[in-house]
């Protein structure tokens, strides 16, 4: 959300707090050891550090799908909260995850979504999942997210 | 077999021995991420299911308490690739192209079941289609479907590249 400017030290102790209530919230993003790593308007970023428990093919090390689309899960849905101009919990109406090219194995895995679109009832999510370059993605993901109701009535006249 | 290649023949081979000894169950541990997450493979009264046994690391909401959309997306994904190792003749680990889930219902705090269906299997391309349920088949949490890669093989030839 906008706000006054924030001084670097400031910004990693707001992500600090933030992180823990969201690990406390959200216990699979715990055990992911999942981390937001930015927040600005409409868009989030996170982290998922590599581990030998999200491999998917033993013989190459690549991370299995699944941990991947619970990163862009999260990260899309983050998204939609730095949209929102008041918190309402929301709901992933759908999920689409385009898998560009394995991930390297032994590496983290960032991820980048932005919220472009957000009407009373649905939010509007793209992202990509990336290591160095978020121009050569490992996977691309486009979602939609439904509003509680209370959000739409709250707005309504 | 101990033979390991970039593309999973090894895996492949250990699975094919599954399959020839009925065992569904073998599938899933080979992989570390299913054993992570619970994920298995069942052959319920005659027929392949995937399911993701409940733990409470899987919790996506912690006030409903609701299953993480991710984990979902991941047992649907699983018992895709599951049923296409189980069912083609595929000489490699199917790669997901795509997948898009859709979710119909919050996925309570209970184990959670699902069903692939391949709608089509071409020389390179597998379509399945998965549903997740939980107690009721009859309401499904959630819908996916998605395109992966495969190579089937024929005895003796190599995978085409």
């Amino acid at each position: 959300m906008p706000g006054p400017p924030r001084s670097r030290e400031e910004e990693v102790r707001r992500l600090a707090q933030l992180n823990r209530h969201f690990h406390q919230v959200v216990p699979h993003n715990r055990a992911l050891g999942l981390e937001m790593v930015a927040l600005e308007d409409g868009e989030a970023r996170m982290r998922l550090p590599y581990s030998p428990d999200l491999i998917g093919n033993p013989e190459t090390g690549v991370l299995h799908g699944g941990a991947i689309t619970s990163l862009m899960d999260a990260c899309c849905g983050a998204a939609v909260f730095m949209k929102l101009t008041m918190p309402v919990p929301i709901a992933t109406l759908d999920l689409r995850i385009d898998y560009l090219r394995p991930a390297a194995a032994g590496r983290e895995v960032l991820a980048h979504a932005t919220c472009f679109r957000l009407t009373r009832n649905v939010a509007f999510v793209r992202g990509v999942a990336y290591h160095d370059d978020e121009a050569d993605p490992i996977a691309a993901a486009a979602g939609a997210f439904m509003l509680a109701t209370s959000a739409g009535r709250a707005r309504a006249p | 077999m101990s033979e390991s290649t970039a593309s999973g023949a090894g895996l492949v081979q250990l699975i094919a021995e599954a399959k020839q000894a009925g065992d569904p169950v073998r599938i899933a541990e080979l992989i570390p991420y299913a054993r992570w997450m619970g994920l298995s493979l069942r052959h319920v009264a005659g027929e392949l299911l995937g399911l993701l046994t409940y733990s409470d690391m899987l919790i996506g909401n912690a006030a409903l308490p609701a299953l993480h959309g991710g984990t979902i997306g991941a047992l649907l994904e699983s018992t895709a690739i599951f049923q296409l190792l189980w069912d083609a003749e595929t000489v490699v680990l199917p790669k997901t192209i795509d997948i898009t889930v859709d979710y119909l219902r919050s996925g309570r705090p209970v184990d959670c079941w699902a069903k692939a269906i391949i709608t089509r299997q071409g020389r390179r391309v597998a379509n399945v289609r998965v549903e997740a349920w939980q107690e009721d088949r009859q309401r499904p949490i959630a819908l996916a479907h998605g395109h992966f890669l495969i190579v089937p093989g024929q005895d003796g030839e190599p995978p085409a590249g």
